[in-house]
């Protein structure tokens, strides 16, 4: 039972840094219909940023973090203004392109720098250990990727339910032309949305490397592990990603836990099962419920 | 009579031609007046370039690869011509789009709040929100329902509320009639005859529906091809035999007529 449930807080925080990372991905697609394939590069370019400033220009942690979320924002408002404002009105697959691209080009650039290759571990600047209730042990990153999860969770509910600019945003997503009749900027929408995607990306960037230190490959990768979580919540819901994130992050958790050693017995001996599931969950739920959990379903008057 | 003499002139449309994706001219040297405090309709059949000419002077060509190519729009003695339409929101031009273009995710008061958004005088914005209620209390009964759930009277009633909350000086109508029952159409032309009354919004109606258009505006066009046709006031159009004929649906010995009889006289004798 202690095992159980230790593994299923280790899930639950790996799960937030999948939802952390969706939830950029969700405001993007909310608001523009573009998927962005460079989010793995906005994750990893946010933690090495957070990494520079804390070790090579000695800010204390907490700052470089807060100082790497704005600048990787500021890298989303420029990619937005630099490339994709001129595609606005081309078919949306244009524009995906654009990213899948960009992607490859933010991948090339950071191994031309010492980022490149090797692992490097952030400065220690959560107390050790963790706190411990009844055998279970939650460690100080585990719950820093709760907490921060939590925390912009709040935020983005209410700024998408409350506030005119996101209730603005979500009237972009559903009907561009009406949006513009009645004076919202959609130009301005789409730049405030990849700005909050990158911050949101370089947060759970920041998480991975306080849990579990900063490798490229490793980086980039999550953001491909967001797609099974984003698809299983919906595309384009906020509390899709956090949910959707964190059955992922549990699965995981569980499949290392208890499947890996079911497969051994009959010969399959790899233990990458954490790899596969989140792929078989996406592929189930895109034949029997291919708007997610929470996503929106197109609403027809007969 | 000419429009300057109902009132002052808000909107001058000089001489304007559109052409879409640099190629497709659509509008060929169009110009009309809309007068400050009245309700003009701009009448003709399909594919006139009656849509076109509202979103040339509401910018919302743009997102359809259009533009004005030659001739001003004059909005106060400004030419607003190609100008965005955010920008042409602040001066006080709203434009309710053809097919009533709702928010179908949002709720109701929230497609009304969206309507606001270029506003920063938040006490004034709830007490419209108010005022828009009040002359659409349909609305007011379902303010939590999802807006693509509404009824096509009520998704109409929505989109000229939200319009009206990002106060207009002067609202642009794009045919509010489509789809609709005869009897909410109705319902619909007396509210917004009822706001220009009384909270002095001018209006710029585009209609095919001519009869329940004319029988609230002040002053009319009429478009054919890309071209204004024939203007005058709502007497003059009324008693006027050809667009009785063709517009009413009114026969010249008197009595009502059937469009097909019609057509094929229709296609020899146009306005020009």
């Amino acid at each position: 039972m202690v095992d159980f449930v230790q593994n299923l807080i280790s899930g639950v925080a790996v799960g937030c840094i999948y939802a952390l990372a969706g939830l950029g991905f969700v405001l993007i697609y909310k608001s523009s219909r573009v998927i962005n394939f460079a989010n793995g590069q906005f994750i990893a370019i946010g933690a090495f940023m957070a990494y520079a400033l804390a070790v090579w220009v000695k800010l204390p942690v907490l700052l470089a973090a807060l100082l790497a979320m704005l600048l990787t924002a500021g890298l989303g408002f420029l990619v937005e203004r630099v490339f994709l404002r001129r595609l606005v009105g081309q078919p949306i697959i244009s524009v995906i392109m654009v990213t899948i691209g960009l992607a490859s080009v933010l991948d090339g650039l950071m191994y031309l720098t010492p980022f490149g290759s090797g692992n490097f571990t952030f400065p220690q600047f959560l107390p050790q250990g963790g706190l411990s209730l009844g055998g279970v042990n939650v460690s100080y990153p585990q719950l820093l990727a709760i907490g921060f999860t939590a925390i912009f969770l709040v935020l983005f509910s209410w700024f998408f339910q409350r506030s005119v600019l996101g209730v603005s945003m979500r009237a972009v997503a559903d009907d561009q032309m009406a949006a513009m009749s009645v004076g919202v900027s959609v130009q301005q929408v789409f730049a405030l949305a990849w700005a909050v995607a990158g911050l949101t990306a370089a947060a759970a960037g920041i998480v991975v490397g306080a849990v579990s230190g900063l490798n490229q490959d490793g980086l980039i990768a999550i953001g491909l592990a967001v797609f099974p979580a984003v698809i299983l919540g919906g595309l384009d819901s906020v509390p899709g990603a956090v949910v959707g994130g964190i059955i992922i992050g549990v699965l995981q958790s569980f499949s290392t836990a208890y499947l890996d050693g079911l497969f051994s017995q009959i010969g399959l001996v790899g233990g990458g099962s954490q790899y596969v599931m989140p792929f078989v969950v996406l592929l189930v739920m895109l034949w029997f419920k291919p708007h997610g959990l929470f996503g929106t379903e197109e609403i027809e008057r007969v | 009579m000419h429009p300057e003499d109902l009132g002052p002139i808000l909107l001058e449309v000089n001489n304007i031609e559109v052409v879409y994706k640099d190629i497709i001219q659509v509008l060929r040297g169009v110009s009309l007046k809309v007068p400050e405090g009245q309700i003009t309709a701009l009448l003709g059949p399909n594919g006139a370039g009656k849509t076109t000419t509202l979103r040339a002077i509401s910018g919302l060509l743009v997102p359809e690869d259009g533009q004005v190519v030659s001739g001003s729009i004059l909005y106060r003695g400004e030419n607003i011509a190609n100008k965005p339409p955010e920008q042409i929101v602040l001066k006080g031009i709203v434009q309710v789009p053809e097919g009533r273009r709702v928010f179908k995710h949002l709720t109701v008061e929230e497609n009304l709040r969206v309507g606001a958004v270029t506003r920063r005088d938040g006490a004034k914005v709830r007490e419209d929100l108010e005022r828009i209620y009040h002359y659409f209390p349909k609305l007011a009964l379902i303010k939590t329902r999802l807006a693509g759930y509404c009824s096509g009277g009520e998704q109409q009633m929505l989109a000229i509320g939200r319009a009206l909350l990002a106060n207009p000086k002067l609202l642009l109508l794009d045919e509010p009639s489509l789809g609709l029952a005869p009897l909410l159409v109705r319902e619909i032309f007396d509210i917004v005859a009822q706001i220009n009354a009384e909270e002095g919004v001018t209006v710029l109606v585009v209609e095919q529906n001519a009869r329940v258009a004319l029988s609230v505006a002040h002053y009319g066009y009429i478009m054919e091809s890309g071209r204004i046709a024939l203007e005058g006031t709502r007497e003059y159009l009324e008693t006027n035999p050809d667009v009785k004929e063709f517009y009413l649906g009114v026969a010249k010995s008197g009595g009502r007529k059937s469009y097909k009889d019609v057509k094929s006289y229709r296609r020899r004798k146009r306005f020009m």
